[in-house]
């Protein structure tokens, strides 16, 4: 066995812990200058780690590889985290909502270097035209007390369509004014232009997949848990059938279907992972700990009780679906442009239970827990243990899907509540509270209410 | 029935006219009239299954009436979200404890705050000055509000880790929180020993002056319901049969019948001799 290799593979996992304890304990700062400087120097680090420097590179292609892997899985399993660990509604789609964001980034960028600016135009206007939609529906359909959800989804299906309809109308009309700009030594084809499209292939993506998670939700969280459950794995199924279909049911030939896509641009570099897990990690952070994100888990608590406190849990339930869809359609934009290869095989739903698996691992409810799960898991089931067994023989390997399962069965034996429990690292603790005003002023109730030494 | 029939001068607080509810074939309410005026401490009393927890979740929005209207402070109800009537000013509690058990006793309190937070989705995301200012300002007012019911040194602790006591309080705080102008009291002094019951009478009347409530409580306890009610409607298989001061209600026949058991006032429990 090659142990000096082991002993860096464990040294880099160690290390990468520490890393995520100093982000998230560097962003927790409370000066907004030691939060950027932090910020800054950790992607510095791990830039630096992945530049040869002197023909050594720290991190070589394959765990840059995996530290992407990592990002994405990270931005699904917080997004699963928000549905499930914080909101409670058992969803197996997000696989699905993941596959959808990388096909529908993937599809974009794909056709940009074609020279073909249909993807971004089509995809833009009809996620613009579908936000508005949204909105405008949701005044409309609020003006009219006790509506039935199925009218409402009814409403939002009909100007999905329409708005579709309107952007790909659109899009084919404004294309032709775009394809000489794209064609070789064009103005639209360089590096800069790449990078943007890139950047908004993986906003619209993201908005795509919370507006497609809007219109299935709608319906769908109206279901009790376990019903919900069984739809969103319905929903993941549908999408694999139709990433299995999309060259012949879908009109995308360029996604070839069951052969998968190839081709697509590889644009993902550790600033972008970076940048995106960031954005995921501030954006559920600031949510869990204000008033909506208390509503969210009031909801998992207890629904009759929150009702009770003039929560609109349908509301919160969407809204925390909505939320946590469009981290997982970030993510898969993310992985799409970092494998360059999309196959319906990565999104098959039973792929799908490792998110939930890195939720329950990490402790449902616990972001750090989801964090350091998600780059645990990618780290030592991907790497380490493929490493490792691949030193004691060629089908080796295979039985890291015997270890894992028994690891995650201890772990459950021993610790339910998750490897961390209610643990949160830095920025994700909950805000400590110091009052302004004092305590005075505030007339106590009687002696007997206060619950001690009352007269009996 | 026994109703009585004194005008009210001004609207009521809640009125509930000809309210009925079916389950399948279970007739749970037929024809359920009920007046609280402003200020009030009514109790809602009967045996087991006659329909009061019932008549409760209609009033608060869970369960939709088959029949009947429900008006708060003149204004119809049925047909409204739970969200929405509590929002309208009315608050509860459970017969089984319903806190947020895996959150602290201050998140409890801070939940019932949530519809007048007083800022949006948006400035909780970008944590703006809107988000400190009002997060601040409702953060204190529900430490007030715990240090008022002397639950401001357990604010950190989970709900579920509270003795069962601490439990109801925190329960009643948070449904005072969300500024109700009634509150629905569902069993309080279940589970409760005649000393927990006496410092609870305290409470409730201390409750009802501080917050300016009106009342309409659910309990069996008989010591607590005719010290504290002013008016009682007794309630069996759904139907009201009788109404009236803990006094008329004492000496109605009908109802020794049906609930108090002959000689079983002021003894805790039901007795019942047709089960």
């Amino acid at each position: 066995m090659n142990f000096v290799y082991l002993a860096t593979s464990a040294l880099k996992i160690v290390a990468l812990l520490a890393y995520l304890y100093a982000l998230l304990w560097v962003l927790g700062r409370k000066q907004l200058w030691a939060k950027i400087v932090g910020v800054v120097a950790a992607f510095g680090v791990v830039q630096l780690a992945m530049t040869p420097i002197g023909g050594l590179r720290i991190f070589n292609d394959f765990d840059s590889g995996l530290l992407y892997q990592a990002c994405t899985m990270s931005m699904v399993a917080m997004g699963l985290n928000l549905i499930y660990g914080f909101n409670g509604q058992f969803s197996l789609g997000q696989w699905g909502f993941y596959g959808v964001g990388a096909y529908a980034a993937a599809d974009i960028t794909y056709r940009w270097v074609d020279g073909d600016a249909r993807g971004l135009l089509v995809a833009g206007i009809g996620v613009a035209l579908g936000g508005l939609m949204i909105l405008g529906v949701n005044r409309f359909v609020n003006r009219f007390k006790g509506m039935p959800v199925l009218s409402q989804f009814t409403l939002y299906l009909l100007g999905a369509i329409l708005a579709g309809w309107v952007a790909v109308v659109i899009g084919n009309a404004l294309n032709p004014l775009l394809a000489p700009l794209l064609e070789e030594g064009g103005p639209l084809a360089g590096y800069i232009p790449q990078q943007i499209v890139f950047f908004l292939a993986v906003v619209i993506a993201g908005v795509f997949t919370a507006e497609l998670s809007f219109l299935f939700g709608l319906p769908v969280l109206t279901l009790g848990s376990d019903y919900f459950g069984i739809a969103t794995l319905g929903f993941a199924i549908i999408v694999y059938t139709l990433m299995n279909n999309s060259d012949t049911i879908l009109p995308f030939p360029e996604m070839k279907g069951g052969r998968g896509m190839i081709g697509i641009p590889q644009y993902t570099t550790w600033f972008w992972a970076f940048l995106f897990l960031l954005v995921v990690i501030v954006v559920m952070r600031n949510l869990i700990y204000s008033s909506t994100g208390r509503a969210i888990m009031a909801v998992r608590e207890d629904e009759t009780a929150a009702k009770a406190m003039g929560i609109n849990v349908a509301q919160n339930k969407l809204l925390a679906f909505v939320i946590g869809s469009l981290f997982a359609g970030l993510g898969g934009a993310i992985y799409a442009h970092y494998i360059g290869f999309l196959s319906p095989g990565a999104f098959t739903f039973l792929l799908g239970f490792n998110p939930m698996i890195i939720v329950v691992f990490g402790g449902l409810g616990s972001m750090t827990g989801t964090l350091t799960a998600s780059f645990g898991w990618i780290f030592f089931l991907e790497g380490l243990l493929r490493v490792i067994l691949s030193q004691l023989g060629t089908d080796a390997p295979t039985w890291r899907f015997v270890l894992y399962p028994i690891a995650l069965l201890l772990l459950m034996l021993l610790k339910p509540a998750g490897l961390l429990g209610n643990v949160e690292w830095g920025f994700f603790k909950k805000p400590v509270f110091v009052r302004v005003r004092g305590a005075g002023g505030v007339a106590p109730a009687p002696a007997g209410a206060a619950g001690e030494g009352g007269q009996p | 029935m026994n109703a009585s029939s004194s005008a009210p001068a001004a609207v009521p607080v809640l009125e509930i006219r000809r309210l009925t509810k079916v389950f399948g074939g279970l007739r749970a309410v037929g024809d359920f009239n009920l007046e609280v005026q402003k200020g009030a401490l009514d109790g809602l009393i009967g045996p087991n299954g006659a329909g009061k927890t019932t008549v409760f979740n209609m009033i608060s929005g869970l369960y939709a009436p088959t029949e009947g209207a429900i008006l708060l402070n003149g204004e119809p109800t049925v047909g409204l979200e739970p969200y929405e009537i509590t929002n309208m000013g009315v608050g509860r509690t459970f017969q089984n404890i319903r806190l947020f058990q895996n959150l602290t006793v201050l998140d409890n309190v801070r939940i019932a705050y949530h519809p007048h937070a007083g800022y949006s989705l948006a400035d909780g995301l970008t944590r703006n000055g809107r988000f400190s200012a009002n997060e601040h300002e409702l953060t204190e007012r529900a430490q007030d509000f715990l240090a008022i019911f002397g639950l401001d040194r357990v604010q950190n602790e989970l709900a579920k880790n509270l003795p069962y006591g601490e439990q109801r309080r925190v329960e009643i705080a948070r449904a005072l929180a969300s500024n109700p102008k009634l509150l629905l009291l569902d069993e309080p002094a279940a589970g409760m020993n005649p000393n927990e019951i006496s410092r609870l009478m305290e409470y409730i009347h201390f409750i009802r002056d501080r917050f300016s409530l009106t009342i309409l409580l659910i309990e069996h306890q008989m010591r607590l319901v005719m010290n504290i009610c002013e008016r009682l409607t007794v309630m069996d298989f759904g139907q009201v049969i009788a109404r009236g001061t803990p006094r008329e209600i004492q000496d109605n026949p009908q109802v020794i019948e049906a609930y108090l058991g002959r000689g079983a006032i002021g003894r805790a429990g039901v007795i019942r001799k047709d089960i």
